[in-house]
This record gives structure tokens, sequence and C-alpha cells, in this order.
């Protein structure tokens, strides 16, 4: 059930990475693009999103408990620490020279792209990198 | 170039806030696609693997679902610069698992929750996303 529901709720997320262009790294390029080509269209899509989360999550969280989980699991630091800093940062670097940050990247997947096979594979390797250097540092 | 295109734009962020909204409905979690795609792999392959690779599996077949629906093909441009590719893959591996979010997790959720944290990491890799690209285009490729 639990697979069922994740596999619609990665679609619906996906269309809508497509709908808006966001899975387009030529368009996320223009959106940075400030001074040139610039593509204000990606505003459009955060102001979307962020309009229906913030509604949707607080209908959400007046329930007791998810419906497939024991409890809610939101984020709870509010901390500014190093690691808030230098990791955006460094993501907003890669996102500005390919045009992809995670979930357009897998969308992008089945069109093939020579340079989408080449980051997909660099993404995840830097996932699992961080997470391992984060842990032996923290543990 | 690129169209400018409000109207689909919005249209597509509704649907990405509606299946954020779904995640937490259903698991309880935030819609974070660096969260979900970087336990994939041992040793972090654990409780709620199959729902995470569904999850991903669910993005990889979007496109199919959206010609399916539309007949239209999806539009994508992407780098050829091998080279350059991997160093942002990298990059964006690397900086999304380490800064605890990504353009979903930080962007859209976070904003939706009025995250400090979240408010902090969207305005730095805005900052170096614009910067990036003005340095690649106007500065070096011109």
């Amino acid at each position: 059930m639990s697979i069922l529901v994740n596999l619609g709720l990665g679609l619906l997320f996906g269309l809508g990475l497509i709908v808006s262009g966001m899975s387009n790294p030529a368009k996320v390029l223009n959106f940075l693009d400030l001074f040139g080509t610039f593509d204000p269209s990606l505003a459009f899509v955060m102001g979307g999103a962020v309009m229906v989360a913030f509604l949707g999550f607080r209908l959400v969280l007046m329930r007791e408990a998810p419906l497939m989980a024991p409890r809610f699991q939101l984020p709870t630091r509010t901390d500014i620490d190093a690691r808030l800093l230098v990791g955006p940062a460094l993501f907003g670097i890669g996102w500005g020279l390919g045009g992809f940050c995670p979930g357009p990247a897998f969308t992008a997947l089945g069109l093939a792209a020579p340079g989408t096979l080449v980051f997909i594979p660099a993404m995840l390797a830097g996932m699992w990198a961080a997470r391992l250097i984060a842990e032996r540092r923290n543990g | 170039m690129t169209t400018f295109t409000p109207l689909a734009s919005f249209l597509g962020g509704i649907l990405i806030g509606l299946s954020a909204v779904l995640m937490l409905l259903a698991e309880g979690r935030i819609a974070g696609i660096s969260g979900i795609a970087s336990r994939l792999f041992p040793p972090y392959a654990d409780r709620g693997f199959a729902g995470r690779l569904a999850f991903i599996a669910g993005l990889v077949a979007a496109p199919l679902l959206y010609a399916a629906l539309t007949g239209a093909a999806v539009l994508q441009t992407v780098s050829s610069n091998l080279v350059l590719m991997a160093v942002a893959g990298l990059l964006v591996g690397f900086g999304s698992v380490w800064g605890s979010g990504c353009t979903s997790g930080h962007g859209v959720c976070g904003l939706a929750r009025l995250s400090r944290r979240s408010l902090v990491a969207i305005g730095i890799f805005m900052l170096a996303g614009f910067a990036t690209v003005f340095i690649m285009r106007h500065l070096i490729g011109g």
C-alpha cells in the first residue's frame, strides 16, 4: 500500500516539475540569469507550490497522526550552523552549473541525455559521501 | 531563450505542493527529494526503503505519464559538457545533503512551514545560483 501511495506521490510531483518547466535545465538557467536571458517563470512554480503547501500543511497538521505512519516527523532544528551555510552554497553552485536540482534530474532520466546520465550518478555519489562524512564527524 | 510561462509554471507548482501535502498526510514526512534519494543506498537503506524507491520511480516515470496524457514531448535541454555535468552533480548531491535539503525540502516545504533554517538555505542557494550563472555566462562564456 505504502509503495503504491509513494509511487503516486512521485508521479504527481514529477508531473508538477514537467508542467512547470522546472525539469528543463535551460529554463532553470534562464531563471538564474538575471542579467541575461532572464525567464521569471520559476518564481511562479515556487508561488504555486508554497501556497498549496502552506495551507495544506496547516490542514493536515490538525490531525493527531498521518494516515499511514504512527506520527508526524517534521524537522525540529532552528539553529543556523556552518553546514547550513556551506551546503546550500555548494548546492547553488552545482544548480547554476548544470540547471538540475535533485527532483528534475530524476524526471529527466527517461530522455537519457548524456549530461543527465553523468549528472545522476555523480549526484548520488555526492549525497552518499555527504551522509558518510556528516555521520563520521558526529559519531 | 525560453518562453515565459507563468500559468503553466503556477499550475505545475500547485501539483508539486499537492504532492508535498499528500506526503505529509499519508506518511507524516516532508517531501524532500535529497533526503529521499540520499537514503537509497547502504547503510541507510533500512526502514522505508521500498517507499522511497517507489517515490523516485514515480519521478522517473512521470514524463511517460505526461506524454500519455498530453501527447506532447517533454521539453528538455541538458548541457552535453560531461565534465561540467559531473562536477554539477557532485556539488548538487553533496551540497543538498550537507545543507539538509534542496529546492523541495527547503524551498517548498521549509517555506510553507516558515522555517528559519530553510529561509537561510534558500537565500544562500539562490545567490550562489545567480552568481554561478553570471560568472559562467557573462564573465567566462560571454
